[in-house]
């Protein structure tokens, strides 16, 4: 019997111990990222590292602003695409769709979360771009734009990221609007409100945390994508205010470079990964709140 | 809907409210668009890439001229069985913990929660960082499929805790208050009762999480390596067959094969993400 009991209170330990390891992953990465990062930061100066608009590490210039708001554009973009048609999606799916072909939908939008980043950089690039580009070409002619650009430009990313950030946004939404109590539907709809507008009038704002939740998380999404942007985006380091032009983003900026780059160059780059790490506990922070909200409405 | 109307009835009342039928209309070219994009983007790299899929992309050993798949085939699942092998026992132990231990409201449960929320909002590129500073420098591994392992293992873990979780609190109390009253201890009780019941749902974890490791790239570049032969050991670098892939389309010479790797990465991961909703399935019918 006590070897028993001891056995017991030793796999409950293991239990334990096996519980530990998410903790102790989450602050391995804040230790080597911030370990790593701040001193550079703190060598190029903290001002002139997120505000600088040069990135030339030949000559040891490393601003990160064109960057950010690279990062930033493509997000942005993503947005504009991706949260409208995703939220729209969504009320299909909650409210529209026949049940015979719910299941496949289904199916089909979790395969849309499941393509790897590659596949959709990939499809970017030989299907995108060449669009792109030819838009380009028809705006430049038309004389509305300065210079038509070759396809590799902010436009491209985000439509690329706004097909990316659908499954996360239609997931999120699609659950929270089945979360809403149905009798507000039905209350609405005796009212002599038609469907349309019981669902947008009542059951959106009703599932209005979840909503945003889900677009926050997709922020998260675009504003990490790494290797589907770095494939369509240009990647040039510079402020553009044209959407038919290339950007660089942070994500973009670590995997370019970093093969080559030594010293503060190597370093800086792991700093600009924190800058993006920083980003990223920021959105999942307010993720974390706007879930808690959605759970007490 | 209960009563029954007829599409006369509905076109009645969208002549009545125009602007419902507008948003109508909008919602179902949203879902159109949606729809159409995901078969259009399988349909192409179908089209486009089967007719590459050559006996040459299949040759063991890569060169310049076949930029064979193989030794990427070997490098992916060598890299998914090792950081399962690491993953899984942490990710199912920690959700035994999480569900058949720790108390309500146990603080430290909540802690666990925030960390795993964290992980799973992470970028796979910082993630590579950090494998890249951790695994490949500190601890010297150099770029290694031991590194790469690693690196994912930490990825997946709040994939495969989740799923456990959801698993584990699926089985009925009732098994467990039976198998107590038999006689059972905890353990026990865990091991021969809570835990194969929730395998089905541990299974659909695991599928996805496989998915994912075969999908990644950022992750792995940095502390895989991109050597495009297969290592001698796992201490050596190795590129798994996502990042063949972006090599081969970013160096621009393989174009041919670039679209037959993404025709067998794509179907690889339609298949593996099919059997685990198939599974998932199954659960929700037993």
């Amino acid at each position: 019997m006590k070897s028993k009991a001891w056995t017991e209170k030793f796999m409950q330990g293991v239990f334990f111990v096996a519980a530990c390891a998410s903790v102790l992953a989450v602050a391995l990465i804040c230790v080597f990222l911030f370990a790593n990062g701040i001193p550079a930061m703190k060598e190029i100066g903290f001002i002139k590292f997120l505000t600088g608009d040069v990135w030339r590490p030949s000559s040891e210039q490393f601003g990160i602003l064109s960057m950010i708001v690279g990062s930033l554009y493509v997000t942005a973009g993503a947005i504009i695409f991706g949260v409208p048609i995703g939220i729209l999606t969504s009320v299909f799916m909650a409210m529209y769709c026949p049940k015979r072909i719910y299941k496949p939908l289904k199916a089909a939008t979790e395969l849309l979360a499941g393509i790897p980043s590659v596949i959709y950089g990939f499809f970017g690039l030989v299907v995108v771009v060449p669009l792109v580009r030819d838009f380009g070409n028809v705006l430049y002619r038309a004389g509305i734009v300065e210079k038509a650009g070759d396809g590799n430009s902010i436009l491209t990313a985000s439509l690329i990221l706004g097909i990316m950030i659908l499954p996360t946004i239609i997931g999120t939404t699609e659950s929270a609007m089945r979360a809403v109590p149905s009798h507000y539907y039905q209350g609405s709809l005796a009212l002599g409100a038609t469907k349309e507008r019981s669902i947008f009038r009542v059951i959106i704002p009703a599932a209005k945390s979840g909503v945003v939740a889900g677009i926050v998380l997709g922020i998260g999404r675009a504003i990490g994508e790494t290797m589907a942007v770095i494939m369509i985006a240009g990647n040039q380091p510079r402020i553009t205010g044209s959407i038919l032009q290339g950007i660089r983003t942070l994500t973009g900026n670590i995997v370019i470079e970093m093969g080559y780059a030594t010293g503060l160059h190597r370093e800086a780059l792991i700093a600009t990964g924190v800058v993006l790490f920083v980003f990223i506990l920021i959105i999942n922070f307010s993720v974390a709140l706007l879930k808690r909200g959605a759970d007490h409405e | 809907m209960s009563n029954k109307t007829t599409i006369g009835d509905k076109l009645r009342t969208y002549l009545k409210h125009p602007g419902s039928f507008l948003v109508m209309l909008l919602v179902m070219l949203a879902a159109i668009i949606t729809f159409v994009v995901l078969i259009f983007l399988i349909a192409y790299i179908l089209i486009n890439g089967v007719p590459h899929i050559k006996p040459s992309l299949f040759a063991l050993e890569y060169t310049s001229e076949n930029a064979s798949v193989v030794p990427a085939l070997v490098n992916t699942i060598i890299m998914t069985f090792l950081s399962l092998l690491i993953a899984v026992p942490f990710g199912i132990f920690s959700a035994i913990f999480l569900v058949e231990y720790a108390g309500r409201g146990n603080k430290f449960v909540e802690v666990i929660r925030l960390t795993t929320e964290t992980l799973s909002g992470i970028p796979s590129i910082v993630y590579g960082l950090f494998g890249m500073l951790f695994f490949v420098n500190t601890l010297d591994w150099g770029f290694s499929l031991l590194a790469g392992a690693f690196t994912m293992a930490i990825m997946i873990l709040p994939l495969i805790m989740r799923t456990t979780e959801e698993a584990l609190k699926a089985v009925p109390d009732s098994y467990r208050e039976g198998s107590f009253g038999l006689g059972a201890g905890k353990l026990r009780t865990v091991f021969r009762i809570v835990l194969p019941s929730a395998i089905p749902g541990v299974l659909a974890g695991v599928i996805l999480a496989i998915g994912r490791i075969v999908g990644e790239t950022a992750a792995l570049m940095y502390t895989s390596g991109t050597v495009a032969q297969i290592p001698d050991s796992i201490m050596g670098s190795g590129r798994t067959l996502a990042l063949h892939m972006y090599n081969l389309s970013s160096e621009g010479l393989y174009m041919d094969q670039a679209y037959a790797t993404a025709v067998i990465l794509l179907i690889l991961v339609v298949g593996i993400n099919t059997l685990s909703s198939v599974i998932a399935r199954k659960l929700t019918k037993a």
